[in-house]
């Protein structure tokens, strides 16, 4: 498809921009500008999404229940994440009288740290990414997996049972998901061959007819998409996971403690968290900045980034309105008993799916194969007495 | 320990059968997919995400300040007296009884009784209140003083934004903060209200017919015997 200079260089348009910038400056010191600016464009960006995002969920989620949400600062309430932040920055910081008062400051600042060092390696864009690692998706897995550390060095550090159950909860929860998240990239890794994000979006930018091949597309891409979605939600303590800061029965969980703007850290690095976790799957299932179909290609690439992303936020913020909270020993089954058992036979059908070759054959087999064991787990084994409802014993 | 048993063993009656004869399967029906549920109560939430956009109906809310709902005829917030007329202070129906003073559980009604009196709407001669404070930060709006007052004086408002920035004068009412016209009463509880003039004038009229017969008495007292003296007690 041919496209149009204009368009081409709306596509381009932060590169140019860029490149303008730091035209201004001696050779020398091009490229580290050039960082710098990448930098804090990462950095103005996405909390501005996560005041949009706030706002917008609030308003959602009044939606989903028949309410109005937010409609008094500004417009359309659109100015409330203003009010917010100004709340956040005025109130008093509170730390309690024996915690670890230097853990307990460190605690917000890393996990934050932590989160924006995971949108280093995301391709936002053609071209548009800051580092591009050979083992970019590594580096996002060992910086989403630090954040861990920051929850439990929070719920530690205050000093407070609230918080420490619910840091012991949140590690629970985020180790236990984090290997199905990572074995259902695995796959993904497999097909494409690389670790790298930007070449395994470009090995999904191509399209048959008008569709595009994202790996979404086919059995193992959805069943792979399908096991890192549920795991994302409980990587992210979204709801139904929310269990590490389940307030009727832990207050605030790991961040009881916090006021202020130290909790809007956390609050921050909450739903940066759930950016960044949503442009994975984007670059690994959905594609990435490619567009969905061939004739859209024209439509500058991190309009499709960004978009796909706010679709992954909206589905977040829609399981939030839907689905009550889970019991920690149903959380625990779930991903032991049937998300790491299913996405290791996602990664056996995914090697099938690569040495069967091309042809219809190999979607007949893997889908078949999928849709079977999910049929028998979901029948059988979801419903047999370890997963049923509680049995309760009364003393006699 | 006899008791406690007893109390238990209940639930372990019902709990029993339906763990082991239908084991988990009681909530989920027998041919539901895993995440059927899921899937169901996620377009549920989407109908109501997308249709609140459609149908005012399913937005319930009525932001206040901007939008009202009539308050209900049966509503009550704080106390007020009732005066007929135009004059608050010549036409209030209270005569200091003090009744509604000492019934007033909180004890929040402080009244003064006058010396001299004035008529009433029967023009009977009455005391009436030289104070007659309500303390709304104590009153707890039971109704008590309306029920056990003789003379229909006092009545529940239905006026709630009575926000002030004086925490002990603001929310201290005398008489004349407390005065509400009868027509202001039939205004917020017209049933109520007709029924209450109903009544007074029933009461009024027979006054004034006992009143006539007296009269009429007295003048027929005054025509038979030829020679009375004259004047009479008034």
């Amino acid at each position: 498809m041919a496209t149009s200079p204009l368009f081409t260089d709306l596509d381009q348009i932060f590169i140019i921009l860029r490149n303008w910038l730091v035209g201004f400056l001696p050779a020398a010191l091009r490229p580290a500008t050039g960082i710098v600016l990448e930098v804090i464009a990462i950095v103005c960006v996405f909390p501005g999404l996560f005041a949009l995002t706030t706002v917008f969920e609030r308003k959602g989620l009044g939606r989903i229940q028949n309410r109005l949400g937010p409609n008094r600062v500004g417009p359309y309430g659109l100015f409330q994440p203003i009010a917010d932040g100004i709340k956040a920055i005025i109130k008093e910081d509170i730390v309690p009288f024996s915690a670890n008062a230097v853990v307990h400051f460190l605690a917000p600042l890393s996990l934050v740290v932590a989160v924006f060092m995971e949108f280093a390696v995301l391709p936002m864009g053609r071209n548009m990414v800051l580092v591009d690692l050979d083992a970019g998706l590594l580096f996002f897995f060992s910086m989403s997996v630090s954040t861990e550390l920051s929850v439990f060095m929070a719920g530690w550090s205050s000093r407070n049972k609230y918080s420490l159950l619910g840091a012991m909860r949140a590690v629970a929860q985020m180790i236990s998901y984090e290997v199905v998240l990572l074995l259902s990239s695995v796959s993904v890794v497999m097909i494409a061959g690389s670790l790298s994000l930007p070449k395994i979006v470009d090995a999904q930018n191509s399209y048959t007819g008008i569709f595009p091949h994202w790996y979404i597309f086919t059995p193992w891409g959805l069943a792979g998409f399908v096991m890192y979605a549920i795991a994302a939600t409980a990587e992210t303590n979204r709801s139904p996971f929310d269990l590490p800061e389940g307030e009727s029965e832990l207050v605030a969980g790991y961040h009881t403690e916090y006021s202020g703007f130290k909790f809007a850290l956390f609050f921050l690095g909450e739903y940066l968290a759930m950016f960044s976790i949503s442009g994975l799957g984007t670059t690994l299932f959905l594609g990435g900045w490619s567009a969905p179909f061939s004739f859209l290609t024209f439509v500058p690439s991190w309009i499709w980034f960004f978009s796909k992303v706010m679709m992954s936020i909206f589905v977040f913020i829609w399981m939030r309105g839907t689905l009550p909270r889970l019991r920690q020993d149903q959380l625990m089954n779930f991903a032991w008993k049937f998300c790491l058992p299913y996405t290791l036979l996602n990664l056996i059908v995914t090697a099938l799916w690569h040495f069967m070759g091309e042809g219809w054959m190999r979607w007949v087999v893997c889908t078949a194969i999928l849709v079977a064991v999910y049929v028998f787990m979901g029948r059988v084994e979801m419903r047999s007495e370890h997963f049923g409802p509680r049995r309760y014993r009364y003393a006699e | 320990m006899n008791i406690e048993r007893a109390a238990l063993a209940p639930p372990l009656k019902i709990q029993q059968p339906r763990t082991t004869n239908h084991g988990s399967r009681t909530t989920i029906s027998e041919d539901a997919l895993l995440g059927e549920g899921i899937l169901k109560g996620m377009a549920e939430t989407a109908k109501n995400f997308f249709l609140s956009y459609v149908s005012k109906e399913r937005l319930t809310t009525v932001e206040y300040p901007e939008q009202r709902i009539p308050t209900v005829e049966a509503a009550r917030v704080f106390p007020f007296l009732v005066y007929d007329g135009v004059d608050w202070e010549a036409g209030l129906r209270c005569v200091a009884c003090q009744i509604c003073e000492k019934e007033c559980p909180p004890k929040c009604i402080y009244i003064d009784k006058s010396k001299d009196k004035k008529p009433d709407y029967v023009g009977k001669q009455q005391f009436y209140p030289t104070r007659f404070d309500i303390d709304i930060s104590v009153c707890m709006s039971c109704q008590i003083c309306v029920e056990v007052c003789p003379f229909e004086a006092i009545k529940m408002d239905t006026e709630f934004e009575l926000a002030t920035d004086d925490r002990f004068g603001g929310l201290l009412y005398d008489r004349k903060q407390l005065a509400r016209s009868n027509e202001y009463y039939h205004s917020i509880h017209p049933t109520e209200a007709s029924e209450v003039d109903a009544r007074l004038g029933e009461e009024k009229a027979k006054v004034e017919a006992k009143a006539r017969a007296a009269a009429e008495a007295a003048a027929a007292k005054a025509a038979a015997p030829p020679a009375p003296p004259a004047g009479g007690g008034s």
